[in-house]
């Protein structure tokens, strides 16, 4: 990777052809993903430039001196992924794990190479598992190589050799080889055909607590992320788009600012946004401050929250609508019930807010377009780099820095592309396009808003003899994808309710059920968002079942277990929470307990809360218990780490967070008007990770559905109030 | 123009007066360990050491800076990366992303100096800076083993 202060605009290109050389010096490469070998020769070395590193396949570089580098495709923004990944391909290495580092590959070594790496998008809480079949296999094919080079030259059957801290020992003689001094020649051996992995019961280096492999250098200030990216010639771009989306701008009038200190350029960018250029950010901004700009702002700028609320009311009741999830005839077993149970919750707009601002830098010539950014996904980046240079992918690459934080919004390269079309106004000069926060806020790409309204019709008993969700609001994919529409229905809409499948199956089997869905979108463009429709999804119905036990005298634990009896896994994590928070048992005093469990991402997550509420109404979150079954865990420290964030990430929006519109333009302007929970409230919070095995399911994600729901609960227990609308900071929450 | 004392060593800083020291820091002297993250003095990525104070230098205008002040950033906390809460962070494995524990540090720093074993209490009232990744739990475990671990060498 390139190093701050030490980047020319000719060093830089030199580092990516060598990057890219480093890349292409491949020898001998597995079947998977890969293209023929003579697509891939080495080249030869030129005077005075290093040899190519030894590399054993795609996954798996070996020097001479046994420092294992292995390559990573997928994104490191703080979820541990690295350091799993790392860990899986050095489990089947058979690698010396002191002695690990990694690299990212870059999107155009891939393209170069036939895809060799694989998906590079790093969302969804897929990192790890959607790739960690071919990252064991590329360890494993690595080791086997470098066994059979050991045996190649002691002229021994490979079978009588063995692997183990990158040392490999011929067992009849003794005699030992490190991976070190038999890379090169394993490289030249044909890979494998048939590629065992190791059962994870016997993993020694995945699956352990191990400490993560890249914190040193964020405890000293020396981690370069994008936004610290420095360049000889560099200059700053700040820039600012019509404050409503599908705006456009109207006029500008650079030479107010043109003589302002450092000023360079003063720029429109494509047809909505303008951008100062200066030699520092501050000056850019100040000047861009002073920049008067009048926007066109269209249609959308009578767009207000109360019209698109308004919007969702309507959608509540509408005729049409798209299903997601039905079985038996809820509505004619609702019109029959001996009682009725109806509620409507809603759930707002949210920012990403990563502490760390779009940011891209980016230095372009007619021939050629380098990148260097933080990226959830270096494939989409190159092709959206690529479509605003107006060059091929093959003479454009994104170099990755680790991420300041993603969440879902460095999925979508809207950022890249306006620093793009800025950088190519300002040819042969690498140009950093630096986001303020109050850009980032107001220029989001945002979660959805939504309301909901469930009804559940009920037996004489109490029994709930059908139910109704009816979600009203914002699809996602209606901007993010529109080709993962299913005949204009949105799949993602119904995460965690829907009838079984992998990813999201709802835990509850009702006599009958009806899930539907009335789209009803906005201007303001929707994206994922972490933990993304589960948010409002599980609260929508784990509170509404709460509802339901209160209202029917039953306890919310019985009543989840008599609909959960076909869902083992679901009830398994629920069971574990309840046991630990002493569910049953009666809770300090003042203190109250909540429970919720959902399915998604592959993983089965429930959570059990503590809270108490002051006489003032001020909300005390005591103590969580979370339980994960993702099937396997590839290092339950860092599933740990997951868990206690994804209750900041979720609890924040529950406590404080909405995006709210006026005249079309989003309200909301930096931290101060859009909180963030802090230490003050930050819950105990308690891990039980259970991976059952036989799967695959994420933990980025997962228990950031659980953690307001399990709140939401406890609150009504202390309080007699059912919060519906978030967030809570709009509710007097003394007791009712 | 400016002069700083940063880390120690007394810098020139061609910036305009009401430039913060933030940016001085980032774009005129060059350490980018000190993050921007808001611009206003709510999230703490920008926590450097005024006079071993704490303080946010994204609302600190450069002009609001004597010359004779000492200021402290990440890369000056310690000559090799050990300080107690350097340490500590490292053996928790306390960052996440790791874009805001340049300020939880340095707050962290500032707050052991001033009080060597916090109460939680205490902790909550100096660590207002924000985590989009939630460390919160572990950043206060860090503190507590920080403490710990200075009492231990100090007697």
């Amino acid at each position: 990777m390139t190093t701050p202060d030490t980047v020319t605009p000719e060093t830089a290109s030199r580092a990516s052809r060598r990057t890219l050389l480093k890349g292409a010096g491949a020898a001998v490469l597995l079947g998977f993903h890969l293209p023929s070998k003579g697509a891939l020769a080495q080249p030869a070395s030129a005077p005075g430039v290093p040899p190519p590193v030894p590399e054993v396949n795609a996954w798996v570089v070996i020097h001479p001196d046994d420092r294992v580098v292995l390559r990573m495709a997928r994104t490191e923004m703080g979820q541990g992924t690295r350091t799993g990944l790392a860990q899986l391909i050095a489990e089947e290495l058979q690698c010396d794990w002191s002695r690990v580092s990694t690299e990212y590959v870059t999107p155009g070594q891939s393209l170069a190479r036939n895809r060799a790496w694989g998906a590079f998008l790093t969302a969804g809480s897929q990192g790890i598992r959607q790739s960690q079949e071919y990252v064991r296999r590329g360890g494993a094919a690595a080791r086997m190589m470098l066994v059979q080079a050991a045996a190649d030259r002691w002229g021994v059957p490979a079978g009588e050799c063995a692997a183990k801290d990158s040392v490999i020992t011929h067992g009849p003689t003794g005699r030992r080889l490190r991976y070190g001094e038999v890379a090169a020649e394993a490289a030249r051996l044909a890979p494998p055909a048939d590629v065992p992995l190791k059962d994870p019961r016997s993993w020694t280096i995945a699956g352990q607590p191990l400490a993560r492999i890249d914190t040193a250098d964020k405890t000293t200030g020396k981690q370069v992320y994008g936004a610290d990216l420095r360049m000889a010639g560099m200059l700053v771009a700040v820039p600012r788009r019509c404050p409503v989306f599908g705006g456009r701008v109207k006029s500008f009038d650079a030479a107010a600012v043109t003589g302002m200190p450092g000023v360079k350029h003063v720029l429109q960018v494509g047809d909505s946004c303008v951008a100062v250029v200066a030699d520092t950010f501050w000056r850019a901004k100040t000047a861009l401050d002073a920049l008067p700009v009048e926007w066109d702002v269209g249609e959308s700028g009578r767009v207000s929250s109360a019209t698109v609320a308004a919007m969702l009311d309507e959608g509540l009741t509408a005729k049409e609508a798209f299903v997601g999830n039905e079985s038996g005839d809820a509505r004619a077993a609702i019109a029959g019930a001996a009682r009725k149970v109806e509620a409507t919750y809603s759930y707002p707009f949210l920012n990403h807010a990563p502490m760390e601002p779009m940011n891209a830098t980016v230095l372009w010539t007619p021939a050629r377009c380098d990148v260097w950014c933080p990226t959830q996904n270096g494939e989409a980046a190159l092709a959206a780099a690529a479509g605003a240079a107006g060059l091929p992918q093959t003479a454009c690459d994104v170099h990755r820095v680790d991420l300041g934080g993603g969440f879902g919004r460095r999925t979508v390269h809207d950022w890249l592309e306006d620093a793009v079309r800025i950088a190519r106004q300002v040819p042969g000069l690498p140009v950093k396009t630096m986001w303020t926060r109050e850009e980032d806020m107001v220029q989001g790409r945002y979660h959805p808003v939504t309301k909901c309204r469930l009804t559940a019709g009920l037996d004489e008993k109490g029994d709930i003899t059908g139910l109704h969700m009816r979600i009203s609001g914002q699809s996602i994919l209606s901007t993010a994808f529109p080709g993962g529409l299913q005949n204009g229905r949105d799949p993602v809409q119904f995460q965690g309710l829907n009838p079984g499948g992998a990813e999201g199956a709802i835990g509850y089997t009702f006599p009958n059920l009806l899930v539907d869905h009335a789209m009803r979108n906005t201007h303001v463009p929707a994206h994922f968002w972490r933990g993304v429709n589960h948010n409002q999804n599980a609260i929508y119905l784990e509170c509404f079942l709460d509802e339901v036990a209160h209202a029917t005298g039953q306890d919310p634990l019985a009543l989840r277990r008599k609909l959960m009896a076909n869902h083992p896994k679901h009830l398994a994590v629920l069971n574990a929470v309840a046991e630990r928070i002493g569910w049953g048992s009666p809770p300090p005093p003042g203190v109250h307990r909540g429970l919720a469990q959902q399915m998604g991402f592959g993983s089965y997550v429930a959570a059990a809360a503590e809270v108490s509420v002051s006489d003032a109404g001020q909300l005390r979150i005591h103590r969580i218990v979370a339980a994960t079954d993702p099937g396997h865990a590839a290092n339950p420290r860092q599933i740990e780490m997951q868990v206690e964030g994804s209750f900041v990430y979720g609890l924040s929006a529950m406590l404080y967070q909405e995006i709210t519109l006026k005249d079309g333009a989003v309200e909301q302007t930096n931290f101060d008007s859009y909180n963030v929970l802090r230490m003050d409230e930050m819950p105990k919070v308690e891990t039980i990770v259970m991976p059952s095995g036989g799967f695959w399911g994420g933990v980025g994600e997962p228990t950031i559905m659980v953690a307001a729901p399990a709140v939401l609960n406890a609150l009504f227990a202390a309080t007699g109030k059912r919060i519906r609308d978030m967030p809570l900071k709009h509710h007097d929450l003394r007791r009712a | 123009m400016a002069r700083l004392n940063i880390n120690g060593k007394t810098v020139e800083v061609d910036a305009e007066p009401d430039t913060p020291l933030l940016w001085a820091i980032r774009d005129h002297v060059g350490l980018t360990g000190t993050k921007y993250g808001c611009g206003v003095a709510q999230c703490g990525a920008c926590t450097v050491h005024l006079d071993g104070q704490a303080i946010r230098a994204c609302s600190l205008p450069v002009s609001a800076v004597a010359e004779d002040q000492k200021i402290v950033t990440i890369e000056g906390l310690s000559p090799d990366g050990n300080h107690p809460v350097q340490v500590a962070w490292r053996a928790l494995d306390v960052p996440q992303c790791g874009f805001c524990q340049s300020g939880m540090i340095m707050a962290a720093a500032a707050l052991l100096a001033e009080k060597p074993r916090p109460t939680d209490d205490e902790i909550n009232e100096a660590m207002t800076n924000i985590c989009r990744c939630g460390t919160f739990n572990r950043v206060r475990a860090g503190i507590h083993q920080a403490a710990a671990a200075t009492a231990g060498t100090t007697g």
